[in-house]
């Protein structure tokens, strides 16, 4: 038994060195001992199959015709048709609704990341006055249920004459995204070493300067994560931003709701419209794909 | 700036600066002798002042609530209560 | 790191605390004020005290609700957290299928929330839907319109193919961020698959398990938008949860009273569990030396 473990000791100190000869023995142990038995890719691609059955069904479904969806059970489209697309694209109730969506996802993205770069700089790297306190605030911000706030919001908004407009969205969804972005981006800076900082404002930087012109490079990977799951969580928000918006400002989700109860039956269009709300998620995840790990590894969503 | 649809009553309007003076006078406090006098009481772990409200003021709240749901809507005694307990905190937690 | 002690960064924090208080101290302060009110309109109000407080809390409709999303969000954690760090188990820790699964799994993440329900609203009816259809032919009476079970079986499933994959993100994350000289160790050592997972994936996962079951805890606790989309609160009041019925009193009916005295209950409750969650978090990342 001691015997054995002065052994591992002995080989822990050697895989950390990393000398030749036992990097080629550790990959071939890591091989056999990480991935464990050999069905192990089983899991994740039965996973995956779950996970894209209901969205596989939706794109089938967007490209039927809606005799086709409700006369006859098909597993992939007979009568091929594009029709339900070109509704969406011809129709501007329809697609004024993802330009909506699009615009004040943005705008909350731009000012929730703006304002949390200094809030996070500053819980990161100083101590204040009831500083524990606040962060604690922010995220009970972050759990607190979005229907709580609905009726008080469409009071406030109507008060300042902006219910209607993206701005007012784009505010709203600060709630939860303003604590998010400072939880991610606190987690980025304090990794940043303090002495970094240090020699800048020894070498004559101003607080701003320095800020813009060396702190935000340094953490601009940060910056994309937070920036993601801002995007993320306001793209996928319907109930603040339908109970805001009436007709100018409506975002697509919303659209599709109204269209669901009202006429219920163009079940093509409504696939097609669900089909085109997945695509910018979609194209995001795909073009953030390497910081996502990062992001979670952080723990801070 | 119209804010009747806030819908401020006195009541209301007391607890809210009763909280926001608590909050202040937490803030004066801690300004004098920093460090908010951070212990490990029976909840075994470290709570400094600030935390001690906070686990006063929700706990008031639920005692509140509890009077209010099984003994009736003379929330004098649950005030009071909630004195004894915020007490209870300060000095046990 | 040990951060230096100067209040003048509260100007850096200022931006923040103005949006926020913003967007939640004054609709806070005004969901108060109204739960001690009645209205009939045109912000007329009169002091009616503590009724709808008494109201509420006397009232079936709000106790089943509560027990229903209680009864949600345990079925959702008792489910996802162990089938989340199970596939985080067995997924490729390197070369094309990485990319692959990450994208692939993160999809439902980004979907907006009632095309999720739409989504499985479509996919569970008998005469249009994948899964209706084949279970109708399977011989099952399926049927989440009409049967109470049907209903919350297909919310619990959507919720689990909505979010599982926070879960198996996150914990991949932590097994990642594992030297692989542990590995090796363990091997030497003959550990088996099961003291390699309880002695030291599971340790390292800790912290960003506590995360993925607040998250997802908070997140069960205040669904709103996907049942509603799939099944309405029905059938009857099966799978009526808090922020539904909370949703239903304070924009359908304009019950402005009763929801905010809902709402100061609701987010008691949250503040409660997030406090929890948050010293146990803090004490315990003080514990390891985060």
């Amino acid at each position: 038994m001691t015997d054995d473990a002065s052994r591992s000791t002995v080989i822990r100190a050697d895989a950390t060195t990393s000398a030749p000869t036992v990097a080629t023995r550790t990959s071939r142990l890591r091989r056999a001992g990480r991935n464990g038995p050999r069905t192990s890719w089983l899991v994740p691609t039965l996973y995956i199959i779950f996970l894209m059955l209901p969205i596989y069904w939706l794109v089938n479904m967007s490209f039927k015709t809606n005799v086709e969806i409700t006369s006859s059970f098909t597993l992939w489209p007979r009568t091929f048709t594009l029709r339900n697309y070109a509704v969406i694209f011809t129709d501007p109730s329809w697609y004024n609704g993802y330009i909506n969506s699009i615009i004040y996802v943005v705008l909350n993205t731009v000012i929730s990341v703006a304002v949390a770069l200094p809030a996070a700089y500053a819980f990161s790297r100083y101590r204040f006055l009831g500083d524990k306190h606040l962060f604690f605030w922010l995220l009970t911000n972050r759990m607190a249920p979005p229907a709580v706030f609905v009726l008080p919001f469409f009071q406030l908004y109507s008060a300042f004459g902006l219910i209607d407009t993206h701005i007012a969205v784009a505010l709203a969804h600060c709630l939860f995204n303003v604590p998010l972005a400072v939880w991610i981006l606190e987690g980025f800076m304090s990794g940043v070493p303090k002495e970094i900082d240090e020699t800048a404002y020894i070498d004559g930087y101003s607080f701003p300067r320095f800020f813009v012109r060396i702190f935000v490079p340094l953490i601009a990977s940060g910056i994309g994560v937070a920036a993601f799951f801002c995007f993320m969580f306001s793209w996928v928000e319907l109930l603040i931003a339908r109970t805001l918006t009436t007709t100018d400002a409506k975002p697509i989700s919303a659209i599709m709701t109204r269209t669901v109860s009202a006429s219920g039956l163009d079940w093509g269009v409504l696939a097609a419209a669900g089909v085109l709300t997945i695509i910018p998620g979609a194209l995001v995840i795909y073009f953030v794909r390497n910081y996502i790990a990062k992001g979670f590894a952080l723990g801070r969503v | 700036m119209n804010l009747s649809w806030m819908a401020w009553t006195l009541p209301t309007a007391t607890f809210f600066i009763v909280i926001g003076l608590l909050i202040a006078g937490m803030a004066v406090w801690e300004y004098f002798s920093p460090g908010g006098h951070p212990r490990v009481g029976v909840l075994r772990f470290e709570t400094t002042r600030g935390d001690r409200l906070f686990i006063s003021l929700l706990g008031s709240g639920f005692i509140h609530l509890a009077w209010l749901g099984l003994v009736g809507p003379d929330l004098w005694w649950a005030l009071a209560l909630s004195l004894v307990y915020a007490f209870c905190v300060f000095r046990f937690v | 790191m040990d951060r230096t002690w100067n209040n003048k960064a509260w100007f850096l924090v200022l931006p923040v605390l103005l949006l926020v208080a913003f967007s939640a101290i004054i609709p806070l302060m005004t969901v108060v004020n109204y739960s001690v009110q009645d209205t009939f309109g045109n912000n007329v109000f009169f002091w009616v005290g503590v009724e709808w407080f008494e109201e509420l809390l006397h009232s079936p409709r709000f106790w089943q609700a509560l027990l229903r999303n209680l009864i949600f969000s345990a079925i959702i954690l008792a489910i996802q957290i162990p089938l989340g760090v199970f596939i985080a188990l067995n997924m490729p820790r390197r070369g094309w299928g990485v990319s692959v699964c990450l994208v692939l799994m993160a999809l439902p993440l980004l979907i907006p929330w009632n095309v999720v329900g739409t989504i499985w609203q479509v996919f569970g009816r008998v005469d249009i839907g994948l899964l209706g259809y084949t279970l109708a032919r399977l011989g099952i009476n399926y049927n989440y319109v009409q049967d109470p079970l049907a209903a919350w079986v297909t919310v619990i499933v959507m919720d689990i193919w909505h979010w599982t994959s926070l879960v198996v993100l996150l914990c991949y994350a932590g097994l990642v961020s594992i030297p692989d000289a542990y590995f090796q160790a363990a091997k030497i050592d003959g550990a088996s698959r099961w003291s390699v997972f309880r002695y030291i994936q599971l340790p390292k996962m800790n912290r960003v398990l506590l995360i993925a079951v607040l998250l997802r805890f908070m997140d069960s606790f205040m669904i709103y938008t996907e049942p509603f989309v799939v099944t309405g609160g029905g059938p009857g009041n099966e799978t009526t949860f808090l922020s539904i019925d909370l949703v239903k009193m304070a924009i359908g009916q304009f019950d402005v009273g009763p929801a905010a005295a809902m709402s100061l209950v609701y987010f008691l409750i949250v503040l409660l569990v997030c406090w929890v969650f948050y010293t146990v978090m803090t004490n315990y990342g003080e514990e390891s030396g985060r």
